[in-house]
């Protein structure tokens, strides 16, 4: 990925907690192989320790007897798998076409000066990291991005720049305007 | 205009998503029903029905479920329903609302689909951006397992079915049938030559049926309202309401249930709110960014079924996400676009579509740059016609088509660019 910075050292090796062990057996009931359970089980790893390292593949396939190169060879097929650390927040702005057509350009070069990144999209306060990506299925809401987990749509550089301030100032992630129960978007 | 909601009848109910409101509403209400039918009547309303995959390529959904084969040539093994809810075709963006307002309607359709498929393991494949929605539809599994409706004897019938949601993580090409398969079987996302169909050898080697989310939420209202009563709505080889999602230069971009069959210009008018104040109409791309584009005489021409766009335009239905664009849309930035898109997305396997899409995307980078010159659209065009057809998926295609229809339907734009041509005008 070409969004953080080159791998990071290792952090160690990685054990399950027990929490982490029932989730797997419950995980694991779903599939008739314990192949499939490869990415469920990348996304639990990511969630608890924010990025697959080495370490983090090597107990994965151990858990489900697979080769660490096939675990190695999925995670990085799939981008949404970090490679490397991203900062806390991770601003995914969306540049193809429906978004480009309504300002997607405009709006991430404005994150991109605000936030002052570098050639990583890492910001220069350490607190962002800001990736152009392809449609998230939110065309209709253009331009819209997306910060860790929640979709922003309809954005201006004057609201992004109040999600911006208010993550600095160490608030919350602001809950997005609740646009998900909404699917016309009349244009004032 | 006076028809049944189909599928957004319970957008906008408060908590519309919980088992409750949700029941309040009829959801499951089709169940008994359905599950004291056989499987072959289930099967033969959805065919009667004419309901078309909502997926993209609009194939008879009824048909594709008798292609799974009896239980006595399965040599004991099971079938697999997968509902593809990847959702990544830029434009596209129906699945999502569905899911997100109302994940009931589809489990129902999944558990009415699984008994007319003699299958006890669905798994809803979801694209990894859309995890607050995973969260929704696991949440109403959830639900659904509580009350009954999921899982071993479903409300006594002796049918079982297991649901899961199955989360991806960022790549366009699984949202092709068989790439999905492999995805979740752990694999690397890469599709794989047909034959063999899923619906024959697919997931674990198995018998597979692949739906889209839209599809399957289509077949409660069937088992309630009987196959005619389908057939009543669009148009004869269209039947039925579609969601149509349009986003670009309108004033009410978003998700629309219509019936086939209504005149593409009167919706972009009524339903999208029309363009915005002294702009005309330049291009629409009907179904989702692959299919070829429309000029606005054909636009006026077509009406939103799967035979008038083709036969009217050379165009496809697809999956009903509409990009509309207006005159201030520089049509080459838009074609460079949705190439640096297909050439991000390969997944590799083949030569002409590794090699070709970002072969395509670096001339049109240069053609948007004014550095071309008029053999690079020569060589453009020829690249597109290699790519066509040469491919292990459809995805080939799909990269080809807006290069082809672009260079053909908006010839200028690409000739004013080129040197030599006009390259001092703005
Ligand atoms: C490159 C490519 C991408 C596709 N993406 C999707 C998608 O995101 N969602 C979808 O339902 N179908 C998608 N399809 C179509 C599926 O392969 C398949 O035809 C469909 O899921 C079948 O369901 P249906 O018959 O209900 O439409 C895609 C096809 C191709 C070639
Ligand atoms: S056509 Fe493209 S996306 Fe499809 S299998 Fe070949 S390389 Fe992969
Ligand atoms: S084009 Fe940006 S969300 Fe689809």
């Amino acid at each position: 990925m070409s969004h953080s910075a080159p791998t990071a050292a290792s952090r160690g090796p990685r054990e399950w907690s027990p929490e982490q062990r029932a989730e797997i057996d419950k995980i694991l009931a779903r599939y008739p192989t314990k192949k499939a359970a490869v990415m469920p089980l990348l996304w639990m790893a990511q969630d608890a320790w924010e990025w697959i390292d080495l370490d983090v593949m090597r107990l994965i396939a151990s858990t489900l007897e697979l080769p660490p190169s096939h675990v190695h060879a999925v995670a990085s097929f799939y981008t949404m798998f970090k490679k490397a650390p991203t900062n806390r927040y991770f601003i995914q702005v969306c540049h193809t076409l429906s978004c480009a057509l309504v300002g997607a350009d405009k709006l991430v070069e404005h994150i991109e000066r605000r936030l002052e990144v570098d050639e990583h999209g890492n910001s220069k306060d350490g607190l962002f990291t800001v990736l152009r990506v392809e449609c998230l299925a939110s065309c209709g809401s253009a331009p819209m991005a997306q910060i860790n987990e929640h979709y922003y749509e309809r954005l201006s550089p004057e609201i992004v720049d109040q999600v911006i301030d208010a993550l600095r100032a160490g608030k919350h992630i602001p809950e997005p305007r609740p646009e998900a129960d909404q699917w016309t978007f009349p244009v004032s | 205009m006076d028809f049944p909601r189909i599928l957004t009848g319970n957008w906008g109910v408060p908590d519309s998503h919980r088992l409750t409101v949700a029941r309040s509403r009829g959801t499951y209400g089709r169940l008994p029903k359905a599950l004291g039918m056989t499987p072959a009547e289930i099967t033969t309303i959805v065919k009667d029905s004419g309901l078309r995959g909502r997926g993209g390529a609009g194939f008879p959904t009824g048909m594709k479920w008798t292609f799974v084969p009896p239980a006595e040539k399965r040599n004991g093994k099971p079938v697999y329903l997968l509902c593809n809810a990847d959702e990544s075709e830029p434009g596209t963006f129906k699945d999502r609302y569905l899911m997100w307002c109302d994940p009931h309607l589809l489990i129902e359709g999944m558990i009415i689909a699984s008994r007319a498929l003699d299958c006890h393991h669905g798994y809803i494949y979801i694209r990894g951006e859309f995890r607050f929605v995973a969260r929704r539809l696991e949440q109403a599994c959830e639900e659904a397992y509580a009350a009954g409706l999921l899982g071993k004897n479903i409300l006594g019938s002796g049918h079982d079915f297991e649901l899961s949601v199955h989360v991806g993580a960022g790549a366009y090409i699984c949202g092709e049938e068989t790439a999905l398969i492999s995805s979740l079987e752990g694999e690397k996302g890469q599709p794989k030559l047909k034959p063999p169909f899923p619906a024959v050898e697919g997931a674990w080697r198995s018998p597979t049926i692949v739906n889209n989310v839209e599809t399957l939420s289509v077949v409660p209202w069937l088992i309630e309202n009987g196959a005619a009563a389908y057939k009543a709505l669009g148009t004869e080889k269209s039947p039925g309401t579609k969601l149509f999602s349009v986003s670009g230069h309108v004033r009410k971009p978003g998700v629309y249930e219509i019936p086939m069959g209504l005149p593409m210009s009167q919706f972009i008018e009524e339903y999208a709110g029309g363009l915005l104040p002294g702009r005309t109409l330049k291009a629409v791309i009907p179904g989702g960014s692959s299919v070829p584009v429309m000029t606005p005489a054909e636009v006026a021409k077509c009406n939103l079924d799967y035979e008038s766009i083709n036969t009217n335009a050379g165009s496809y239905l697809g999956s009903g996400g509409m990009i509309v664009m207006d005159d201030t849309t520089d049509m080459v930035a838009a074609l460079t676009n949705l190439l640096r898109f297909y050439a991000h997305e390969s997944c590799g396997q083949c030569t002409p579509c590794r090699e070709g899409c970002g072969w395509m995307y670096q001339i049109l980078c240069r053609v948007r740059d004014r550095e071309a010159s008029e053999q690079d659209l020569v060589t453009l065009r020829e690249l597109a016609d290699n790519i066509h057809s040469k491919t292990i998926c459809f995805f080939g295609a799909s990269a080809a088509m807006p290069v082809q229809s672009f260079l053909t339907k908006f010839r200028s734009d690409f000739l004013d660019r080129v040197q030599g041509r006009g390259a001092g005008a703005a």
